[in-house]
């Protein structure tokens, strides 16, 4: 890809990205962006394997449970689940905007659209903070926790041990998400990026795009299959 | 001795190299630099070797009697747990990457450094975190689980288990980035020339290893994160009173640890390819089929888990399935003995120590791999099962294979690493004292397990008395002999003299510049025009 300064818009602009320097190990800055963005998608590799191990988790004990695991998915919250689903896509779509802006210099709705994605994960952990307090109260809780009543199969402590490890890793991993956009938030606002220097935010923004996707199986998976 | 011509002629000790031009407590702890990153990994798996080298000596004492010796079973248990769980996590797998891979690898690649610099160091620093933690376990209670940690128990037992898994999952995020750092290193950094096939073995064998990291370490942590919140939260995952599974533990656990037996030996298996072709003046023979069997390792390794759970209710399916995928998995092994042996015959084989060491692995690995066949059967895996003979058979691989390659590696680049030479009479004695030892130790170990003297006890029946006083004898010529290699590697600090910039003629890059390099490695940028072991002793 080029880094050419396509975007120089009208003569007397002052130099995009001016921190910006090849660091000295690299022969252009073309490899050093490649080599950033290659080692981006191999930590997000491992990342699926952190996850695909709940998932295996998940497929075993539903299969050896399966009558615990559809009377407890009842007791999710369907429909906040759905609106967390939409909110996180939708957070997924600014990210992927901020991205393009930052690649065209556009300094102030890059700022905007990143803003816009903190406000969707802020709503995704505050919904997700209600439905944890409902299970909290009910006694809706793993293992040794679970308290509640009125359930006809015996283990619904471990569907919700799976519920709790997979949604809280990914709570946390929404929570390193905002940290990192707010950081590239505010590299952005001190015009660091541009279309010559773009590598933070895309690094970021894949991120983003992985802790998305991975809700987008945790849904159907817990609360719709169970 | 014909000495290969030099494609850049060095000029001989400029006066500053990578380790005087700065100084300072801080310039270390500070340094981007891959070398004195890997200097500092050196020193610290030193220093985790010898602590678990520590405990390996007093296991062996407390066997010298069949009764208590002098620890009382307790003790014991701590003992081993604590010696496994250093010398895998601590010593075995960051070894070889961290500190040689470190140095060598960007200069065999002709860059400047690994493709992030700070990551690196950000993984040395994990690795030291992850130190602190285990080893705090030592004044906190011990821990008394088996390094493998298996469920029930370590769900139950009074000693520090959340201290060491903690700190077994931050030396796991250090072995991941070493792992990212090496594969995209060896894409994006490689200099003119220096394409694929021109990659020394050693590149290769640490570019699956970085693979296999990748791929099977996130597993282990979420693992480990998993048994923590069971131990602490009781969420019934693992735990079979609440409904949780204890084999689906022992599967995660061995999903990454048969993989991470890959980790420790390809690096291993790499250094020894590097010390054959260089020392016995040969092109390796069959390059391709060595570079694409450590591939074919670290794939296959990811499917033969299973076979450390023969007895532990597995589906007689599923064994069938491991048994056969282990025997599987030994192929591509073999194949690199056979071709190592091959580049051996009519080379101009000169018996320096990294050669004689590299002759004991070869030695060596070939009884753990071949005996790793026998516990591959299902039948009489039955039996051998948790006694010495495993202990003896991933003694000979991991020790007899990757510990001693890694020595052998160490005198193969220490004159690179510190620009001074070493004795070669010091070393030779220091490499037969490490294969005899090793063999008086271990060898027993087979027959021990053959008949029926289980693992992970303190005490035995009286007729197994002389088999395990030989073997505690043997562990103290071992203990005489990396005595000996420390004392060869030290002194040659104060009193070696000063090495030249390729002393053994070796073709690849990190031979072609001034020893020890400079920060950036080289004066002038390489071009490369050959590949790593064409030797002018050859007809091309
Ligand atoms: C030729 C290749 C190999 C084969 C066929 C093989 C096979 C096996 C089998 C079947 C077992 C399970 C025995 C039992 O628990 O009953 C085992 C255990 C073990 N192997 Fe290997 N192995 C091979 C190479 C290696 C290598 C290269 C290493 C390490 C560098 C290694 C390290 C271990 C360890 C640490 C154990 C014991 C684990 C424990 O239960 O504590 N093996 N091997
Ligand atoms: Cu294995």
């Amino acid at each position: 890809m080029s880094t050419a300064e396509t975007t120089a818009r009208g003569g007397e602009q002052p130099a995009l990205s001016p921190q910006f320097h090849v660091a000295h190990h690299f022969d252009s800055a073309d490899t050093q962006f490649d080599a950033g963005r290659m080692g981006i998608w191999l930590f997000l590799v491992t990342e699926v394997l952190l996850f695909g191990g709940l998932f295996c988790a998940f497929a075993i004990f539903r299969s050896w449970y399966f009558d615990s695991f559809v009377e407890a998915h009842h007791h999710l919250d369907k429909v906040m689940g759905a609106i967390n689903t939409v909110v996180l896509i939708t957070s997924s779509l600014t990210m992927a905007l901020a991205v393009r802006s930052a690649q065209q210099s556009k300094k102030e709705l890059t700022a905007i659209l990143l803003a816009l994605t903190l406000a969707c994960a802020a709503t995704f952990l505050c919904i997700k903070y209600v439905e944890y307090s409902h299970k909290f109260h009910e006694g809706l809780l793993p293992g040794k926790w679970f308290s509640a009543v009125g359930f006809h199969t015996a283990h619904p402590g471990v569907f919700f041990a799976i519920y709790f490890m997979m949604t809280g890793i990914h709570g946390l991993h929404v929570v390193i998400g905002m940290i990192l956009i707010s950081w590239i938030l505010k590299r952005t606002m001190k015009g660091e990026f541009s279309s010559r220097y773009y590598a933070p935010v895309e690094g970021v923004g894949l991120y983003w795009h992985l802790v998305d996707l991975i809700w987008i199986y945790l849904f159907p998976l817990l609360y719709l299959v169970g | 001795m014909a000495q290969a011509v030099a494609d850049h002629p060095v000029t001989e000790q400029s006066g500053t190299n990578y380790i005087n031009a700065q100084r300072g407590i801080l310039s270390w702890l500070l340094t981007v630099d891959h070398k004195r990153i890997g200097l500092m990994y050196l020193v610290s798996t030193t220093i985790a070797f010898a602590l678990g080298g520590f405990f390996a000596l007093m296991l062996r004492l407390e066997l010298l009697t069949p009764r208590k010796t002098f620890m009382d079973a307790a003790t014991y248990n701590q003992a081993f747990t604590l010696h496994g769980a250093i010398m895998v996590f601590l010593f075995i797998i960051p070894a070889i990457p961290g500190a040689l891979g470190n140095f060598v690898l960007p200069i065999m690649l002709g860059a400047k450094d690994v493709a992030f610099p700070k990551l690196n160091l950000l993984s040395l620093y994990l690795y030291w975190t992850g130190a602190i933690f285990t080893l705090s376990s030592l004044v906190t209670g011990g821990l008394d689980t088996g390094w493998t940690f298996y469920v029930p128990y370590s769900a139950t037992t009074g000693t520090a288990v959340v201290k060491v898994t903690l700190g077994v999952f931050i030396i796991g995020f250090s072995s991941i980035l070493t792992g990212l750092n090496f594969i995209v290193t060896v894409h994006k950094l490689r200099a003119p020339g220096v394409s694929w096939f021109r990659l020394p073995l050693l590149v290769w064998a640490l570019y699956a290893t970085s693979v296999v990291q990748i791929l099977a370490t996130p597993v282990l942590g979420i693992t480990l994160v998993l048994l923590m919140m069971e131990r602490v939260l009781h969420i019934g995952i693992f735990d079979p009173t609440l409904g949780g599974d204890p084999v689906l533990f022992q599967h995660f656990f061995w999903f990454y640890s048969h993989p991470a037996v890959y980790i420790m030996i390809l690096p291993g298996m790499g250094i020894i390819s590097e010390i054959i072709a260089v020392h016995a003046k040969r092109r390796i023979f069959g390059y391709k089929a060595i570079a694409f069997s450590s591939m074919a390792i670290a794939l296959i390794g990811f499917l033969v888990w299973g076979h450390h759970m023969f007895v532990a209710g597995q589906s007689q399916l599923a064994a069938t399935i491991f048994s056969f995928l282990t025997f599987l998995v030994a192929i591509p092994s073999g194949v690199k003995v056979f071709n190592w042996l091959l580049t051996l015959w009519r080379g101009s084989i000169s018996y320096r120590t990294p050669m004689l060491f590299a002759l004991a692995f070869m030695f060596l690995f070939t009884i753990g791999g071949l005996t790793g066949l026998f516990l591959g059967m299902l039948s009489v895996d039955m039996h051998l099962h948790d006694t010495y003979f495993v202990v003896a058979h991933f003694h000979y691989v991991m020790m007899g294979g990757t510990v001693v390659a890694f020595i052998g590696g160490l005198h193969h680049w220490w004159p690179k690493i510190t620009g001074k030479l070493y004795s070669e009479k010091l070393g030779a004695a220091s490499a037969a004292l490490i294969f005899i030892g090793f063999n008086a130790t271990f060898f027993p170990q087979f027959i021990l397990g053959a008949r029926g003297m289980p693992r992970r006890y303190y005490n035995y029946l009286d007729q197994f008395q002389p088999l395990h006083q030989f073997s505690t004898v043997g562990s103290w010529i071992i203990g005489l002999g990396m005595l000996v290699v420390l004392y060869n590697l030290l002194s040659s600090l104060r009193s070696g003299a000063s090495a030249p910039s390729n002393p053994w003629g070796g073709r690849s890059l990190e031979w072609q510049t001034a020893s020890p390099p400079v920060t950036e490695n080289f004066e002038v940028a390489p071009k490369v025009t050959h590949g790593p072991y064409d030797f002018s002793t050859e007809s091309q």
